[in-house]
């Protein structure tokens, strides 16, 4: 294998809250990710699933440096992100790209397409306006929109579009690394098909990388070559898409599995053993976090954290099962 | 077949924009059935007309839209005849209803006791100790965990499972033989959604309740329904038994919706169809989803389709499968 473009090595963030009367304050610590490592590979998509509160978005923000992390390492192309400066940070923040779930919410209601697409050019490049103007028209091509729709504000678009012109933008500078969190998730099914298969597509043309952040399994599935399955901030297995679809290991990965929705009325059905819903992250259970919830919990589970162990190559798993 | 508990015929559902100068045509003809304890799939990408098939069934339409045509039966009365006041006595009674988002459908300034106690104050007559044993019980029946202690409490107290099933006890508490759940789900995690899902079936099994499933995610009807109905620009496109659809679709966009959707553990490259849904101010003339068919012929344009019976309980809005039909019809005559 070749060596990642991205690495994540034992990544932490904690968040502070305020707990207690206003007199005599505490400081209680949210572990939003709690020493998490993947890496990712130059074409490769790595996605990301876990129900909401999982660390997911954290996760994602550490990689594009909106949150530095408590503490872990997170490398690019074998160099620190946290110790890159001036024009070193300024080629990171090229390289790397994030599309947000809310289309409607992720571009500026004010400024027309050319300029959204083009904003990013001008900070990072020093193209002139007529070569700016030919990047963003060449991107738009990329996603599928005609060059001339530069001139119209993102209402005249529908969801699906307004997810293609986002996907533009983030890949105007030449980029390596798109982060997509929950990418498809507002959009119609008929529409989810198309800008996924645009995405795969792109991914085949131009060999960028993506961290597909989902919660249905099997859209993740579909689109993504690894699959690292969270909960309450860690990692809990990781292992190549279809292995994990079709070995699955770690009892919440089973019980995912098992939520996601039947492709066909007669597929086999089971009922989720799971019960109750995902702890706080404020005051996670002890030991192996899924215990509370995990229908083969042991004794040993609440007692002693699991470490994640490689029990074939490229599938880790970390549960007292194996 | 189980006894008929609502008909649906010829349903017209318009939107009229300030001074009428537009008519959107949300619901165009639409016509089903659905029998007591029965499940049906109402499908189709957002703006197709399926919430307002359902609010036209309650009678809560926008001050913009109203029902211009058709008929709705419900045990044989029809609603749309009836004033607001007798429809005020149907909804909660005998049609209970659960909506997209949990914390809009609930009341953040009642307790949840008020709220899920209000349909069988009203419509059951219940008071005090039996009102409070009724609330109690709903409470169990949707899985709340100790009740009693629960039902004191707010909205805002509650995860978003817990409050989307406390609006489920509300759509049950005054005793409903009709549920229409509108995207009950959208808004849940996927473990909570598939709680959820099974929730609803128990309590159809327990209570032997017809459920009306609007949803654009084909896995829930795949799940939960016995019959699915796909609608695209205001008309139901293709209906049948939920198994004859996936197993051979005969609508395009049936085709196409199935093709579109991920499969677990499968990579065989996603059906995208082309375009984008019409506007239904201005609808193509023809077949509505001519302009976004891979099988479109000249006559799609032009004319557009009747139902086609393509099995028993099973029509299709097509002109394909009526094309198949005369070319059998021609070869027998010949």
């Amino acid at each position: 294998m070749t060596a990642p473009m991205l690495e994540l090595r034992e990544v932490r963030k904690y968040f502070p809250v305020g707990t207690g009367s206003f007199l005599q304050r505490k400081t209680a610590w949210v572990k939003a990710v709690e020493g998490i490592s993947f890496t990712i590979a130059a074409a490769e998509t790595l996605g990301l699933i876990g129900e909401s509160g999982c660390g997911k978005t954290t996760t994602s923000k550490l990689i594009l440096l909106q949150e530095r992390p408590t503490a872990g390492t997170i490398r690019f192309d074998g160099q620190d992100v946290a110790a890159l400066k001036g024009p070193a940070l300024m080629r990171y923040r090229r390289a790397v790209q994030v599309v947000f779930q809310d289309p409607f919410g992720s571009l500026s209601p004010r400024m027309r397409v050319g300029s959204i697409i083009s904003e990013p050019l001008e900070i990072h490049t020093d193209l002139s306006g007529a070569a700016m103007r030919e990047r963003v028209a060449e991107v738009l091509e990329l996603v599928g929109l005609r060059p001339d729709v530069a001139n119209l504000f993102p209402h005249e678009f529908s969801g699906g579009q307004r997810q293609r012109v986002a996907i533009a933008r983030a890949l105007a500078t030449n980029t390596r690394l798109i982060v997509l969190d929950e990418p498809v998730s507002a959009l119609d099914v008929s529409i989810r098909a198309q800008i996924i298969t645009q995405l795969e597509h792109l991914q085949r043309t131009l060999g960028v990388s993506y961290l597909f952040i989902g919660h249905d399994l099997a859209t993740v599935a579909h689109i993504s070559h690894r699959i690292a399955v969270m909960y309450l901030g860690q990692i809990v297995e990781t292992a190549d898409s279809t292995e994990l679809c079709t070995n699955p290991l770690h009892p919440y990965t089973q019980a995912l599995l098992i939520a996601a929705l039947p492709a066909h009325p007669d597929a086999k059905r089971e009922r989720l053993a799971l019960t109750g819903e995902i702890p706080s992250a404020l005051a996670p259970p002890s030991g192996c976090r899924f215990h509370t919830r995990c229908p083969r919990a042991m004794p040993r589970c609440a007692e002693e954290v699991p470490v994640s162990r490689e029990l074939a190559p490229g599938h880790a798993v970390a549960c007292h099962l194996y | 077949m189980s006894a008929l508990l609502l008909e649906v015929r010829g349903l017209q559902t318009h939107y009229f924009t300030f001074g009428g100068s537009r008519i959107v045509k949300a619901v165009e003809n639409v016509s089903f059935t659905l029998g007591e304890g029965e499940t049906l799939g109402l499908v189709g990408e957002s703006g197709c007309g399926k919430t307002t098939t359902c609010l036209s069934i309650v009678g809560l339409l926008p001050p913009a839209a109203r029902v211009v045509g058709g008929e709705i039966r419900l045990n044989g009365t029809d609603l749309t005849k009836m004033s607001a006041r007798e429809m005020g006595r149907v909804r909660g009674s005998a049609i209970g209803m659960i909506l997209q988002d949990p914390m809009a459908s609930l009341n953040p300034l009642f307790s949840i006791y008020t709220q899920v106690a209000e349909p069988a104050y009203y419509h059951l007559g219940m008071r005090r100790r039996s009102l409070r044993r009724r609330v109690e019980e709903l409470l169990r029946a949707v899985r709340i965990p100790s009740p009693a202690m629960r039902m004191r409490g707010y909205p805002h107290q509650m995860s978003g499972g817990m409050r989307q099933r406390i609006v489920g006890a509300i759509a049950l508490a005054g005793g409903p033989k009709l549920i229409i759940a509108d995207e009950p789900t959208t808004n849940l995690d996927v473990t909570i959604q598939a709680q959820y899902l099974d929730l609803l079936m128990d309590i159809q099994l327990e209570t032997g309740v017809a459920l009306i499933f609007v949803t654009h995610n084909l896995g829930i009807v795949a799940k939960m329904c016995d019959r699915m109905a796909v609608m695209y620009a205001g008309r139901i496109v293709e209906m049948g038994a939920v198994r004859d659809l996936f197993n051979a679709p005969k609508h395009p966009y049936t085709k196409a919706l199935l093709g579109s959707m991920a499969k677990l553990g499968s990579k065989e490259p996603l059906f995208a169809i082309p375009g984008q849904p019409p506007d239904l101010a201005r609808p193509p003339p023809g077949c509505a989803f001519h302009p976004r068919c891979a099988e479109a012929m000249p006559r799609c344009a032009t004319q557009d389709p009747e139902d086609v019976e393509c099995g028993p309980n099973w029509t299709a809005r097509c002109w394909l499968p009526q094309r198949a039909a005369e070319v059998v019809h021609d070869r027998a005559d010949a």
